[in-house]
This record gives structure tokens, sequence and C-alpha cells, in this order.
């Protein structure tokens, strides 16, 4: 019989619906996802511009149309070297938001006109307002007022930093989120983190000193962008995100593909045969850069130029809302640019939201969520949808320990950026550094330098490996170090920490001061030190005296976000020279201590982790997959009920069996309208052949298969699986089944123990005694014989002496004597008024054993009765002879004696009472050789008969 | 059968009875003493116990079959979950082992794996929890609630369960039961042996998650009690599918083996980046949503949807188990 039937089709239908559905649902589920189609339209644009606006200029725009108009526009400006195809993706994704989004190539970029003047007021700026004048003529857009349009800008970088000034110069921009830019490029190309006043009380700000080091390494990559030269001054992938797992589609941590020079195919060609040294500059930007790369300190023409087209010549007016998104890695304009932007901004009155991200210019662009966030903000301020974004401050950690493959970002938020306006000044731990004061070199020409970061190639290092930290190298003789002790427990740094030197020139005095780089590690336990995001702070000291005497001054340290392990230090590094600076060239000697009592300040910023709204949904969910679960068992239970059926006409009759059949899938038919009756007190064998349907019928008797019609009753109740009723039944059928790993009378016990019954209905004692396994009761059953399997299996059928026993071939692998004394038992256990099933196979058995009989075949009843009226055949005796004749005749002869038939050698008669003794006395009377004398067999000559045909067959 | 008259077995069987009791031990002479029989018979014939009106002997309650004390004591009893509660307690020390040793000062990576799982005890145990959540945990769960019915079945003694009776439901919830309770103790013992260990070689200090996280050690028992809990109740789906098969098979092996398999290819498409959102429906997406717990903050929503997915997969497989094998027929 197959293990698992043939499903029906009402099953297979059944699972092609539920397919059906599933795989529907997950369709309209996912259907959500279809992006909103968005039209284009490419435009050259003659805009005035200039001072007075009266200079036309050519610009290369494209128009990015949602589904639905009027709606808001966005302007979407690129960074330095791209061009607006390089914003394409963004200005798309703003579009499929429902803005109307407009990109263009700034002047000096791609396929624009003009020069480069670094978003000077007068060009750059005045450019964009005339795009908002633009914007204002179309009706696709939303207007606030005549010549007003909504419209939003944003950008990343030098688009961030032009996002900015266009918002203090033009009041009609209703909402801005500037991107990785600058607040000062002054400050950012050539920093002073020197300070000797008091910072400011936000977490990442910097003091801003005058008379800083020059970056030499980010500016000659941006003054390559401008000659051309794109790719390495703008981040391309994405930064990592929390919930970003590693996954090669759309993470920098893949990898960033750097973009060919000419800034890909809407870049103009490269001026490979220009002379110009200047390339697409103006005049005075290409003054001003010549001035600072050639001498390392830039000139007040240079800090005024520099200052002019820097956001913060107009910070001061920017009264819109603003969200500003700062990188973490970032060594180019560092997250105290931001900060300096968010406290200028605020003072300003404008609602201010602080974002710092994983990425930046080391790291890569804003990640599809902080993108989504972007466009909330301007959902929220261009016409009011969706939730207030608010005014908070979040930042994303990322782990300083990694499980493979697992998402290493959170983001912690906090109501507002600490230190902006009302808010709570940026909270600072205290941190005791320890170390000598030491002397350091500073080599003659500056070389070999320190390395602490690989611009324009941090990205491509950076989240690639865990390398851009580690690529950190101090020379020796060149930095000096102070160190923490170990860390109690983890202590997440969210700002620039401040520290006190002391420095004195040793190589009599630096009239100019003394150039030197800060740098905070994380150093672990091991001795692996890193550097979070890369980030140094440069800084000249005051002038130094010639006498050897001390200074004192504070630092601003870099700002990163970096979580401190327990047992990892924190060091303080200040080294004389570092390879993406200009340092100066002469040889010089300082020796730096902490200043007395200074410890490091390091700013932390506490929060709540940002998540997703509450989980109700799923919790719903789970009741109503718990609440559909309890109606099916409920409704079970109910089912189970109904299945009672009691005849109480019938409830002394051990069974009946009425018009009983088991038909299997493919026709066969197992038994076949099966009735009998079993009474009380009887041993009752079931014979058959093998085949013929005695097994099936005892599992139908046991609740163990359903039968296709009729039914059977036990005492009157009808069986069912788990009928009640069945507990007055033992049972034994088709093999013995124990638990192999436990001993015999363990078994025993466990299995009247699972019966739940009381344990001294079971007489185990008795039951194991006719088992008569010894001490063999004890080991294993797996150690066991066949043979002892059976008679345990009898044993437990025999557990509680049940009313109706019933036992499948039970003489199958015993031995004679064994067999004997299982006929023995089973007679006198019907003795004592209780009732034994039997089925067997064999006629001598049945014979032997039994007082009633039942003979199926092929699934139905071919006779029943006393055992005593069919083997015996009432009182006839068969006879092999020599000479059937003689012995027929000499039978015929004995008075009595009648219908003797002839049958080859056998003479079968009746002999009505007549002893056989008498029979064949008269048989070897008359000379007739007897071979065999028994009585007649009629039930044997019909079985065998049967058993014949099955084996013919 | 060659014996037909009665008077030589009873002989060759008094032979029988001489030598067995000398040799109790030898199969061929194991035989049934006829003073048993007369016991016996003494025995049943006074003893008549009535029955009740639904037709049950006396003394016989279905809401009393197989307790849950039997059914543990039968599955406890095997060897097989001795030696893998066994291996759940190794475990730990074997991991320990193999941190301790595999790793020479140089190939230490600073920040790494190896660096996060013995940063502290609570570290060790959520690396713990991770190398066993992928394969062994469900592994486990699989075995319980597979083998349960389809180990009987193999055995044979699944019809002598039914024949009891013991209401078909009735035997699937309590073997259900069982199965939970070995597996959760499994899913108990293993952390609770990886934080001993870890207190023991690591000391009791902050839990870093990998996003750099760190809760103190307190707050971390307290997440791992969440974790151990949110671990069962996602693994419901193993519990489930692991049960269907169990009661529509009669090989243990082909359950167990089923459902793991069907944890695998889960894992597998799940580790398919391009099939997005469908990702959600797999069962395993969510197992590791626990480690959301090593937080300062706790974020319940990825938790949240892996327990109802867990549960609704479990309800499914678990309602087409009882409706399966309340009309199976027992063949075994």
């Amino acid at each position: 019989m197959p293990s698992i039937p043939r499903p029906r089709p009402r099953q297979i239908a059944t699972a092609l619906v539920v397919v059906a559905v599933a795989a529907g649902g997950l369709v309209w589920l996912n259907a959500g996802d279809e992006p909103p189609p968005v039209t284009t339209r490419d435009a050259f644009l003659t805009l005035q511009s200039g001072p007075d606006r009266t200079e036309p200029v050519r610009v290369d725009t494209t128009l990015y149309l949602p589904e639905t108009t009027p709606a808001p526009a966005v302007l979407v400006a690129h960074g330095f070297g791209g061009s607006k195809e390089s914003v394409d993706s963004d200005a798309r994704e703003l579009a499929q938001r429902g803005f109307v989004a407009l990109a263009w190539s700034a002047r000096g970029f791609g396929r624009s006109e003009g020069q480069i003047a670094l978003n000077d007021p007068d060009y750059e700026v005045n450019d964009a307002r005339a795009l908002v004048d633009w914007l204002a003529t179309l009706p696709e857009v939303t207007k606030d007022g005549p010549d007003d349009p909504k419209v939003g800008v944003t950008g990343g970088s030098y688009g961030g930093a032009l996002s900015l000034l266009l918002a203090g110069s033009d009041k009609r921009v209703d909402a801005l989120a500037p991107v990785i830019t600058y607040n000062d490029l002054g400050q950012a190309l050539l920093p002073n983190s020197a300070g000797t006043s008091q910072v400011a009380r936000t977490a990442a700000a910097n003091p801003y000193s005058a008379d800083g080091v020059f970056k030499r390494s980010w500016a000659g990559i941006f003054f390559a962008a401008g000659m051309g030269a794109a790719g390495l001054a703008d981040p391309t992938g994405d930064a990592t995100e929390p919930g970003t797992e590693d996954d090669a589609s759309n993470s920098a941590t893949a990898g960033v593909a750097v973009p060919e020079p000419s800034g890909g195919s809407g870049g103009r060609q490269p001026q490979s045969g220009s002379a110009d040294p200047c390339g697409r500059f103006t005049a005075a930007v290409c003054k001003a850069y010549a001035q600072v790369a050639t001498t390392g300190r830039a000139d007040q023409a240079t800090v005024d130029l520099l200052r002019r087209v820097s956001p913060v010549s107009v910070t001061g007016k920017v009264t819109q809302p603003t969200m500003i998104v700062q990188g973490e890695q970032d060594t180019l304009f560092g997250l105290d640019q931001a900060d300096a932007t968010a406290r200028q901004v605020s003072a300003a009155g404008a609602p201010v939201k602080v974002v710092w991200y994983t990425g930046g210019h080391d790291g890569g662009k804003p990640g599809p969520e902080l993108r989504g966030e972007i466009a909330d903000w301007f959902d929220f301020h261009l016409r009011g949808q969706g939730t207030d974004p608010g005014t908070g401050f979040e930042y994303a950690v990322q782990g300083a320990l990694r499980a493979q493959g697992a998402p290493s970002v959170r983001t912690v938020s906090t109501g507002s950026y600490p230190g902006l306006g009302d808010s709570a000044v940026a909270e600072r731990r205290e941190l005791a550094l320890s170390g000598q004061e030491q002397t350091v070199v500073n080599p003659p020409g500056g070389n070999p330098a320190s390395i602490s970061s690989m611009p324009g190639l941090g990205s491509v290092l950076g989240s690639s490996s865990r390398l851009a930290g580690r690529i950190a190298i101090d020379l020796p003789g060149q930095a000096a170090r102070f160190r923490s002790e170990p860390m109690t427990g983890q202590l997440l740094i969210a700002g620039a920490s401040t520290v006190g030197l002391r420095v004195a020139s040793a190589t009599g005095g630096a009239p100019d001061g003394a150039v030197l780089f800060a740098k905070l590690y994380d150093v672990g336990p091991d001795g692996v030190r890193t550097l979070p995001g890369s980030a140094i702070s440069a800084l000249r000291t005051p002038p130094l005296p010639a006498d050897g005497s001390a200074v004192e001054f504070s630092v601003s340290l870099p700002a990163i976000v970096r979580p401190v392990e327990a047992d990892h230090r924190v060091e303080l590094v200040v080294s004389t020279t570092d390879q993406a600076y200009a340092t100066p060239v002469e040889a010089a000697a300082y020796r730096i201590a902490l200043a007395p009592g200074a410890e490091l300040a390091v700013p932390v910023v506490t929060g709540s982790r940002s998540s997703s709204a509450p989980p109700a949904g799923p919790l719903i969910g789970i009741g109503v997959v718990l609440g559909v679960v309890v109606l099916a068992v409920v409704w079970g239970l109910l089912r189970r009920r109904r299945e009672d059926d009691v005849d109480a006409s019938l409830a002394d009759v051990p069974l009946v069996i009425d018009g009983l059949s088991k038909s299997y899938p493919g026709g066969l038919k197992a038994v076949n309208t099966l009735s009998f009756r079993v009474e009380s007190g009887q041993v009752l064998g079931l014979l058959g052949p093998n085949g013929a349907g005695k097994t099936t019928t005892l599992r139908m008797l046991m609740g163990l298969i359903q039968p296709t019609e009729g039914s059977i009753r036990v005492f009157g109740h009808r069986i069912h699986p788990g009928a009640p009723v069945l507990s007055r039944i033992g049972s034994f059928v088709e093999g013995a089944g124990f638990l192999p790993h436990l001993s015999g009378r363990a078994n025993l016990e466990l299995y009247w123990a699972a019966t739940g019954r009381p344990r001294e209905h079971a007489h185990f004692a008795e039951a194991l005694e006719i088992a008569g396994l010894g001490t063999a009761v004890e080991r294993k059953v797996r150690t066991y014989s066949q043979g002892m399997r059976q008679r345990l299996a009898i044993a437990q059928a025999m557990l509680g002496f049940p009313d109706l026993m019933v036992l499948d071939e039970p003489t199958n692998g015993l031995d004679p004597p064994q067999i004997h004394q299982m006929r023995e038992v089973l007679r006198r256990y019907a003795a004592t008024g209780r009732t034994v099933v039997v089925s067997s196979h064999l006629l001598a058995e049945v014979e032997q054993a039994c007082d009633h009989v039942v003979v199926m075949h092929k699934g139905r009843l071919v006779a029943s009765g006393a055992v005593d009226d069919i083997v015996a055949g009432g009182g006839e005796a068969t006879f092999r002879v020599d000479d059937p004749a003689a012995a027929e005749a000499a039978l015929r002869a004995v008075g009595g004696v009648r219908d003797v038939v002839v049958e080859g050698s056998l003479v079968h008669a009746d002999l009505d009472g007549l002893p056989r003794s008498t029979a064949l006395a008269a048989l070897v009377t008359a000379g007739v050789a007897v071979e065999q004398a028994g009585p007649r067999r009629r039930l044997e000559d019909a079985f065998l008969q049967l058993v014949g045909e099955e084996s013919s067959a | 059968m060659s014996d037909n008259g009665n008077q030589a077995p009873s002989v060759r069987s008094g032979g029988a009875k001489a030598t067995g009791s000398a040799v109790a031990e030898n199969v061929s002479t194991v035989h049934t003493d006829p003073a048993a029989i007369d016991e016996m018979v003494s025995a049943a014939s006074h003893e008549h116990v009535g029955s009740g009106s639904d037709g049950a002997v006396e003394g016989f309650r279905q809401g009393r079959t197989l307790p849950l004390r039997v059914e543990l004591a039968r599955q406890l009893r095997r060897r097989r979950t001795q030696l893998l509660l066994g291996f759940l307690v190794l475990l730990p020390f074997i991991l320990w082992a193999a941190f301790e040793f595999g790793t020479s000062g140089n190939a230490r990576r600073s920040g790494g794996f190896v660096d996060l799982a013995t940063a502290s005890a609570p570290n060790f145990v959520v690396f713990v929890l991770f190398a066993a959540g992928s394969f062994l945990l469900p592994m486990i769960v699989a075995l319980f609630f597979g083998d349960t019915i389809a180990s009987e079945a193999s055995w044979s003694s699944l019809k002598y369960l039914l024949a009891m009776p013991i209401p078909r439901g009735r035997l699937l919830r309590q073997k259900a039961v069982t199965s939970g309770l070995l597996s959760l103790l499994a899913l108990v013992l293993l952390p609770a042996v990886a934080l001993l260990v870890g207190v023991i070689f690591y000391g009791a200090g902050e839990a870093v998650s990998p996003t750099g996280d760190a809760i103190a050690f307190s707050d971390s028992l307290l997440a791992m009690v969440f974790a151990v809990a949110y671990i069962a109740v996602n693994l419901l789906w193993v519990a489930g599918l692991a049960l269907l098969l169990s009661v529509a098979t009669d090989a243990p092996l082909g359950a167990v083996g089923g459902a793991v398999l069907v944890s695998i290819l889960s894992q597998i498409l799940d580790q398919i980046t391009a099939l997005e959102g469908i990702r959600d429906y797999l069962p395993t997406h969510f197992a590791f949503a626990w480690s959301d717990l090593i937080s300062t903050d706790i974020d319940w929503s990825n938790m949240a949807k892996g327990a109802f997915s867990a549960v609704t997969f479990a309800a499914v497989f678990g309602l087409l188990a009882a409706r399966r094998f309340r009309t199976k027929d027992i063949t075994s």
C-alpha cells in the first residue's frame, strides 16, 4: 500500500487555486513598485546673467516633468566637474515623486557656455535666479504669486553651495537641501583648527581661524576638474545605509566606478590641445588658485574671493527651511562645514534639519533612503504633504566590528541639532589623555610626509574594505602621541573633540606659527589603529617665540562619528606633515605637550535609534492567524463529537461487521461487503490466503483505516478513528511496534502509561509471565529476535485483560512449542468470558486454535461458522488406500456408513458416529492397505483450492 | 504446520521448561510457564472492568491519554535526543577552542568577525546564535518535529498508540507540544552554555552589535531572553512544515530532511537580491531579525514581521498536518 496516496483531482484543483491566489496576491502587493512615468524636455536657454543681468549665457537644461502637473519645482544642481547628466537619476527620482525637476549644466561645465566663477553671486547664482524666472513662466509649475514659482533647490557639493547661495539671494526659493557642501571655501581648502577663543556650542564646531594650511591634493583635484578632468571630485556610488545589505548592485561597498575624465557622454571634449593653464575658469579664480598653489598661503585677495563665492556670505539671509546633509567620510568638506552652515542659517531664523550620513566625498552619494528623506523634505515644505520632517538631527553610525553580510549601519536621531538656537549645548565628555612632552621634527622639504587619506580615492578604498581608516601612517620622529586609558564601556564620539596643546619651538622660534596636524585614532586592544573618517585637523599655531617658551592653544579635532568599543583607547597624534597638505619646506623641530589640566572633550549626542512605525500590522496579523487556528480546532472538536454512534441492542456483542468494504485509489478492493458477527467467549479465526483482506479488516476494526462502506460495531459502538470503545480491544496487528531504544519492560510500562489508565488495571506481572522472556525483558528491544518481539507484543495486547483481543498472525515466527502454548493461552483467555479474534493464513492453525472461523478470499466472505462444523464436516472420514475400489466395497459393507466417495487414492466416507477405528479395522480385514486415516477436511479442500488459484494466478 | 497430535508438543514443551529457567537469555528457550497461564486465567476471571456510556473501559479517559511526561520520557530516553543535547552543550566549547587555537596573533583581524565574537560573553552568545541560526537550529527543530510521528510509524508503534485509543488530534497535539518543549530546551541550552563559556573566557562585558551599538551586560541578558523567544517563534514555520511532512510520510529521514531542505532553499533564494520584495515572503527572511535586540533602542518592526510570517506559515502547515493526520489511513 502506498504511504502517500496519489492526489485526487479535487486536491490538485485546490492546490492550483491556492497557488494561483498566492501568486496573484504577490503580484498585487508588488504592483505599486512600478515608478510613475517621467517626461523630459531638453533645451538650451539663453539666460541674462552677470552683475547687471545683462550678459547672456547659453545654458544646457533638462526639465523633468512628473505624471501630474502643475507641481512644485526643484532645481537640481550638479557637483564640481559634473554636468546635468550627472544628476539625471536624482532629477528623475524627484520627478517620480511628483516634482518638476530642472537640471542644468552650470556655466563652464557640460555643453553650457561661460566660464567657471565658482558659484559667484554675479554669475552662477544669477544664472540660477534666471532659471527660477524661467520656471515662473512654465504652466507646469505651481506658483506662489506672479513670477514666483513654488521652487526648492538641492544639489551636492558645488551644487549644494549654489543652493545655499541662491536661497540667500532669491527669496522665491521656498526650501533647500544642500548636500556635502562647504560653508566657507577658504576654510575648506585652507583650514586652521587652532583656536584661542571658546568654540561654538555645537558638536562639530571648528574655530575657523585665519591663515590656514593649504589642502593641496583636494584643491588640485578640483582645479583639474575645472580643466575637464572630472571624476575624482564627486562621489559616484551610494553610501551605505541602515539595512543596506552587502549587495553589489547599489552600494559603494562593492567598488566605485570612476568615470572617464571627459565627464561622460554629456561632457565636452577635454581641451587637450589648449595651452591655456586656466582652462574654463575665470581669470580671477585662476589667479587665486595659482597664488595659493604656488605659495601655500592665501593672500587677502584670495581670501576675499573665496569668501565671496562661499555660502557663508549669504547664510545670514537664508530663512527658508534648510535640510543640511553632510558626509562622515569626507576629508574635503567635513562635518564642521555643515555645522557652521547650520549655526548661521539657524541664527538667521530658518528651520534647520541636519543629517550626517555614512558617505561624503570619500564615501558615496546619499543612498535611496536618504534621497527619499530629501524628497520628503520638499514634499512637506513645498506642498504641505506628508508628516513634518521636523528640525531634528540624525547621524549614521557605522559599526567598528563587522559581522559578515550583516548590515552595519544604524541611525541615531534626536530632536534637534545640539547647540543650535535654544537647544542645549552639545554634551562633551572629558577624557584624560596621558603622554610626556615630545619633540617632533618637520623634515626639510616636508618630505617624507604622513599619510592620512587618499583624496579622491577615498571612496574607492573607503568602503570596499575597511582599509580607509587603516592607510594612515605617521612617520616616527614626526608625530607626538597622547593616549587615553582603555574604555570601560563604549564611547560613541559624534562631532569634533577639542583638546588643549602646548607647543614650543626647539629650533629658534616660528614667527609664522608651526603647521601641525592633529588626529584622533581608535586603537584596538591588539594595537590596530584606525583613523575614523581618515579625517585630520590641520592647524597653524600662534607664533612660537624664539626663546623656546611654549604657547598654549586649543585644537578642534576633526568631526567624526565613531563608536570606540570597550577596551579600546583613543590616541591623539600631532604630526608635522601630511601628504594631502602643503607643509613648510624649512626643517624645524617642536616640543609638543598637552596643556596642563587639559582633557580631551569628546562630544556625545545621545538620541534614539530611528525606527519605523510601530509594528501594528504584523501583530494584528498574528492575532488573526491565531484566531483562525482556534476556530479550526473548535470546528474539529465539534466534528468529533458528532461521530459517536451507539446501537444499544448490540451492547453485549463483541464484534459485528456489516457490509464492510475498503477500496483503494486505482480500483483495488481490499475488502468487499464483508459481514460477520463474533459472540462473547469465542475464539474466532479469520482465515484466508495472503492478500485476502484479513489485515485490512483488522486495521479497520482498530480505527486505523477508514472503511469505504459499511460499519464495524464493537459492543454496539461504531468504530471510528479514536473511538473510546477501542480501549476495550487489545490488539496485535501486522508486527510488533516497540521503541527499539527501550527495554521490553519499559516499553510495556510506557505503553500502559500512555493509555492514561490506572496502573493496577494493567496486570504487568501476568502479561510478562505469558511473554515468558525471563531476564531478556530488561534488554533493549532492538536486541530481540522476531519471536521475542512477537511474544512481547502479545503480552502488550493482553495488558489490562481487554474484552476483545485481536491478534493478526500471532504464531508467525514462533517455534512449534511456543505455538502450542499460544493456542493454550488464547483458548483459556476466551474461557474467562472474553473474546479473541485471530487471523491466519494457515488452516491447521485456525483449526486447532479457534472454535469459530471466517474464511475470506479476495476481500469476500467465503464461509463462516463453528470450526467443528466446517472442518470435520460432520463425522466424515478420509482414508488413503492402495485399492480404492476394494476399500469402497469394504466400507459400504460396514453398517451405518453412507456416502462413500472415491477420489484418486482417497476414499471419503460418512461414518455417521461410527468410530474411525472400526472402519479402519473393516478395511484391514478386507485386505486393503491403509496408508493414512483421518477426518475428512472439506474446508481444507476448499481452502487449498483457493490458495492454489492464488498461486497460479 | 506439522504437529497434528496433542501429545508430542506438550512433552517437548516440558523439556523446554526444564532448561528455560537456567538460560533465560537464550532466545530458543524463551517460553511460557504453564503455571503462568493459570495465573493469568485466574487474574483475568476475577477482573472484570466495566465500561462507560461512551464505550470506553473503566479508567480510560481520552483526555488522559499520552500525558506529556510519558511522551517526554519516550523521547528523552532516545539516544538521538541525548546526543543532540550533549552536542549543544559541547558546541560553545568547540567554538571557543576554535577561536583560541585557530587564530595565531597575525591572522587576527581587528574589527572582524572573530573580534566581534570574542569581545564579551553576550557577543559570544550572539555569535553562537548567528552561527547556529542558519542551519543548526532549523535542523534541530526539524528533527524534533519531523521525526515525532514518522519515527513512530517506522517503528510500527503508531498504530498501537492510535488503537489505545489516543484520539488523532490529541496524539498530534501532545507530540507537537513535546517536540516544542524539546526544541525550546535545545534553544535555551545552546545560548545558556554559550553564555557560561563566554563569561568564563571573555568576561561579562558589554554586548556590541555590528552596527556599533553597545548595551550593558545586564540589558544584554534580557536581550538574549527575547532573542531566544523570537528564534523560537520564528522557527515555528519549520516545526509546522516538519510536522506536516512527518504525518505525510513514514520515513523519519524524509520528514526531517524535507524540512531542512526547504529551509536551505529559502535561504538560497533569500541570497538572490534580484528578487527584492518577494524575499519578504520567504520564511527564513527574518531569521536574524533578533539581532535588532542588541541595541540601545530596539526596533521591533522586523521581529514583528518575522513573527507574523512564521506564525502564518506554521498555522498553514500545522492545520494541513492536522487535517491530513485526521483522515489518514495508518498502514505502517
